[in-house]
């Protein structure tokens, strides 16, 4: 649960590369860097959240290679060679997915720290999953904790997400 | 209707919207404290020393080792500080400690040009320690007396004569545990010296003044020297109303020493082995009740777990008291309150503040009782329910007391529940390893802050020439929508469109002498400034407006973005009217401020009407126990809850969803454990980590979840009629912890009592199901006594000190020079 910053005055860095939302990123990080640490104080890419910092929580879910992964629980190192996609990558303000569209108008997020891990977890499953049920939606995002919401509007944000999608490719649910 | 109530035509509060960061939360673009670090240039990390003791005198510290370490900058102790050693508003939390208090205590601060650097100089720092006697339990504090502040006493009629001529006298105790915070954003502090030695802090802080004035006490600097600002929390719960301070004085320490920005970032397990959190609470009780079960007299003896230091424990004691009534009426009261100083984390403010643990009380007696009774504990509740012309224990009316009632219907009608009563009993009738219950509980809540003097408010509006609004109050943002309550606030009064208004971020240089954002008074108080400030400009372009349209100010109308007068005809956009104002010389902003008129309140005495109103909800439970295990599934959940007339309904059912599951939380999973043995390890928590400590997720969500906000639910007493949403639906919880009881009652005959621990954990409905079915009283739990006059709880000692007015005052600054 260490987080040490750029510049370590105890430990070799080494050159890394990864390429997160498609643009190959060099950092200079030690080899036992997180790749949480790595896209916040490295890359600063402050949108990754560290919650509980061992793999509880979910706050730091990233899509490696369009998977979800809890960057709390990687190393840097071990991202290089993938593709790495955090919730900035997901679309900006005038730009925004599905999924991010759906949270702001369900208002699926109260303080808004889970959310990044939340939005990366959900494009994922919708990937695999275009047209869940609100049981098969509970399931998908079973494994992240949000401490404000209770959760209800999160799961209808899954839905409605599932809509929009399928709106912005031309079919009908 | 008020004029601080009544709503113009077509408002902007009322309407379905967004919180207002929304579009930036989901894209990362929003910004927490932390994220400040990586825009900070050469910024330091600060580590703690935290003493492996549960209570132990510090007897040597070398911090010389640790400066050998690479990249360590500086070590912060004691001798640092050049102001006062001191973390809290009581002056009984030395921010650097001589003797440590309680497993974990931060002992000094390690200061490196990265973290990792700090936390291998925190590991080199020699401390020796001499460990002493340690209280952990509150079971201990109590056997050894050890207590600390004011004890409270509140009575009301003849205690005695209650109990002497009641048909049922029970007398029973209860320990009910406390509750992790667990914002998912942990305590952070970024501190730097800015330009004239002005201190800049910026903090995760529910409370910006004062942090401000801690920073600028430890510092010994006025608090003009001291700026602090909050962007937003990553959730606060109350965990940062009182707990930041401390760390934020670290920081600015650290940064006025090195000259360099200070980040201060507890990582989850120092949060939670630091930070304080919920009171878990002792409780004696005794009590009355007629032959028809209605509460004839109520003696409760009430103590809290403060743990090492007083913090919030007062108040929020206070109000453990002022809440143990929930919502019925019992003509004769005694309850006594005090605070156990054990060797713990300093226990703190969260979410109820000191509430739920009264109303905890009331509802456990009841759901106890009821079947010694022979009642339906849903006709129990409601047959003791307040009516109009009651007052509290502390002698404040109960106003509006129907809509206790109003919300019970409601939710025996929507919720079907005389029907699903019938399947339930068929259910448990061809079940035998498998039972199911449905209870129903109310809540009524007191809102405002129980110490008069904190029901203020400030907020500052600018209108600029172009005619749009920046506006700035003394709230800060935590996820409960206040900053989007805010803007809409400000739209409404100043008749613009949404779009027209900003809000800045909370600071003490904006708005100065802020309460905390807490007590579900955020969107009262803040509210009320805001409209007040805009009230202000608005007059002064009434008169701008006037002249331009040839009406009598009067009669000019502001609403969506256009002045106008009364009737309709020719309007004038707002820009245009501001600009001609500019060139009028008219003052285009102004300052708000609200205070909250009728309250009055003597802590002493526990007597008079500390609250502007009162907040009610029901909530009905359903719950499905497993014989075998305990474990259970809570089924269906219908909520009924007064908000006023809601100023953002979806923020509000939003509120009230994300506050029933966090008490549903804190009752049925949330399981704090400290190391009680005579190990090395005694007072040590062990849980400390998401993965030991359960918090609900949506394995633990009610399968059908129904929510509803109260309809003609005008509240006179604050802005646009509204109410408070923060606080009261966590209460409305305590009907799952009641469902539990009665499916477990359900293994065994009918009639059958049984006494449930707190937290209801699977493990705890397990023995609460053996216990029905014949077996031992559950561990760690104390059986019920019938008889009058029952057994009488500890009395205060004569050398009891109430509490005083004075103790429940936040800290003043150190002035500059003294």
């Amino acid at each position: 649960m260490t987080e040490p910053i750029a510049d370590s005055a105890t430990e070799e860095l080494l050159d890394l590369t990864v390429v997160v939302n498609g643009v190959p990123r060099h950092a200079k990080a030690p080899a036992r860097r997180l790749l949480s640490d790595f896209l916040r104080h490295d890359l600063r890419l402050t949108g990754t959240h560290v919650g509980c910092e061992h793999g509880v929580c979910g706050a730091c879910t990233v899509l490696v290679d369009g998977q979800p992964m809890r960057s709390c629980l990687m190393f840097a190192v071990t991202a290089q060679a993938h593709e790495v996609t955090t919730v900035e990558g997901l679309g900006a303000i005038d730009s925004m997915g599905p999924v991010q569209q759906a949270f702001i108008e369900c208002h699926g997020l109260q303080c808004g720290f889970c959310t990044p891990g939340f939005l990366t977890t959900i494009t994922a499953y919708l990937e695999d999953h275009p047209h869940p049920t609100a049981d098969e939606a509970r399931e998908a995002i079973s494994g992240n904790l949000c401490r404000c919401t209770g959760y209800q509007n999160i799961v209808k944000s899954v839905l409605r997400a599932a809509e929009l999608r399928a709106e912005r490719a031309g079919t009908t649910t | 209707m008020s004029a601080l109530s009544e709503r113009p035509a077509n408002p902007v509060v009322g309407q379905e919207i967004p919180h207002e960061a929304a579009s930036l939360h989901v894209t990362g673009e929003a910004l927490y404290t932390d994220d400040l670090a990586v825009r900070t240039h050469g910024i330091l990390h600060a580590h703690p020393v935290q003493a492996p003791h549960a209570h132990a005198r510090i007897t040597r510290l070398d911090p010389s080792p640790a400066l050998e370490v690479p990249g360590v900058v500086r070590v912060l102790t004691a001798e640092d500080v050049p102001g006062v050693n001191d973390a809290g508003v009581k002056h009984d939390e030395p921010l650097f400690p001589s003797e440590v208090m309680f497993f974990g205590h931060a002992v000094c601060w390690v200061l490196g040009e990265t973290l990792e650097a700090a936390r291998l100089g925190s590991l080199a720092v020699e401390v020796d320690y001499e460990p002493l006697p340690s209280l952990v339990t509150v079971h201990e504090a109590i056997e050894a007396g050890s207590f600390q502040g004011g004890q409270p006493h509140m009575e009301r009629g003849d205690i005695e004569a209650g109990f002497a001529g009641a048909a049922h006298v029970y007398s029973g105790e209860f320990e009910f545990a406390g509750q992790e915070h667990f914002y998912l954003e942990t305590h952070c502090s970024i501190a730097l010296v800015d330009e004239n030695g002005q201190i800049f802090v910026q903090s995760s802080t529910q409370h910006p003044t004062e942090t401000q004035d801690i920073v600028a006490h430890v510092l010994g600097l006025p608090s003009h020297a001291v700026t602090v600002q909050c962007l937003r929390m990553g959730g606060g719960f109350g965990g940062k109303e009182m707990q930041p301070h401390g760390y934020a004085a670290i920081a600015a320490l650290g940064s006025t020493l090195t000259g360099r920005p200070v980040r201060l970032r507890l990582n989850r397990t120092q949060d939670m082995t630091m930070s304080g959190k919920r009171h878990g609470f002792h409780a004696q009780w005794r009590v009355a009740f007629d032959d028809t079960g209605r509460l004839q007299a109520l003696d409760a003896t009430l103590t809290s777990d403060g743990g090492w230091s007083l913090d919030l424990s007062e108040p929020v004691l206070a109000r453990a008291l002022c809440h143990i009534d929930n919502a019925y009426w019992i003509p004769n009261v005694r309850v006594n309150g005090r605070i156990a100083k054990t060797h713990k984390t300093s226990q703190t403010a969260f979410r109820g503040f000191g509430g739920p643990q009264g109303m905890l009380v009331i509802e456990d007696i009841l759901g106890r009782c009821a079947p010694q009774l022979g009642i339906d504990p849903i006709e129990l509740r409601s047959r003791n329910f307040y009516v109009d012309g009651q007052s509290t224990p502390y002698g404040q009316p109960v106003r509006h007391p129907e809509r206790v009632a109003i919300c019970w219907e409601q939710v025996l009608t929507t919720g079907d529940v005389a029907t699903r009563k019938a399947d339930i009993a068929a259910y448990n009738a061809s079940h035998e390893h498998s039972k199911r219950a449905l209870a129903m509980t109310p809540v009524k809540f007191g809102i405002s802050f129980n110490f008069t003097s904190f029901n203020q408010a400030g907020a500052l509006v600018h209108v600029y020439k172009d005619g749009s609004v920046l506006i700035t109050h003394g709230g800060t943002e935590m996820g409960q929508g206040l900053h989007t309550k805010m803007l809409q606030v400000a739209a409404t009064t100043l008749g613009v469109p949404l779009s027209t208004v900003r809000l800045a971020p909370t600071r003490t240089d904006k708005v100065p002498n802020t309460s905390a954002t807490a007590a579900s008074s955020g969107a009262d108080l803040n509210g009320g400034a805001v409209k007040d400030a805009c009230e202000q400009i608005i007059e002064r372009l009434r008169a701008v407006a006037a002249g331009r349209l040839g009406v009598h100010p009067a009669d000019v109308r502001f609403s969506d973005g256009h002045v106008g007068k009364v009737g309709g005809g020719a309007t004038v956009p707002w820009a245009d009217l501001v600009n001609q104002a500019y060139f009028q010389r008219i003052q285009l902003w102004a300052a708000g401020f609200y205070r909250t008129e009728g309250l009055h309140w003597d802590s002493s005495a526990m007597h008079g009407s500390p609250f502007k109103y009162f907040s009610y909800g029901v909530a009905a439970s359903e719950v499905e126990v497993d014989e075998f295990t305990g474990a259970y599934r809570l089924r269906q959940v219908d909520i009924v809850h007064d908000v006023g007339d809601s100023l953002s309904p979806l923020v509000d059912i939003g509120q009230v969803e994300g506050a029933f599951v966090q008490g549903a939380g804190w009752l049925t999973l949330e399981d704090l454990r400290w190391d009680e043995s005579d190990r090395p390890s005694r007072g040590r928590l062990a849980t400390q980590a998401a993965s030991t400590y359960k918090l609900p997720s949506f394995s633990e969500m009610p399968e059908v979840f129904n929510v509803a906000l109260l309809e003609r639910a005008h509240e006179d007493g604050a802005v646009y009629g509204s109410k408070a949403v923060g606080e009261p639906p966590l209460m409305l919880a305590f009907s799952v912890r009641e469902a539990l009881r009665e499916a477990a009652a359900a293994f065994g005959p009918a009639g059958t009592s049984v006494d449930l621990a707190s937290p209801a954990t699977p493990e705890a409905v397990f023995w609460a199901v053996q216990e029905a079915r014949g077996g031992a009283e559950p561990p760690h739990m104390t059986a019920m006594v019938e008889g009058a006059p029952g057994v009488v709880p500890d009395q205060p000692g004569a050398d009891a000190a109430p509490l005083r007015p004075r103790s429940e005052q936040a800290a003043q600054p150190a002035r500059a020079g003294t």
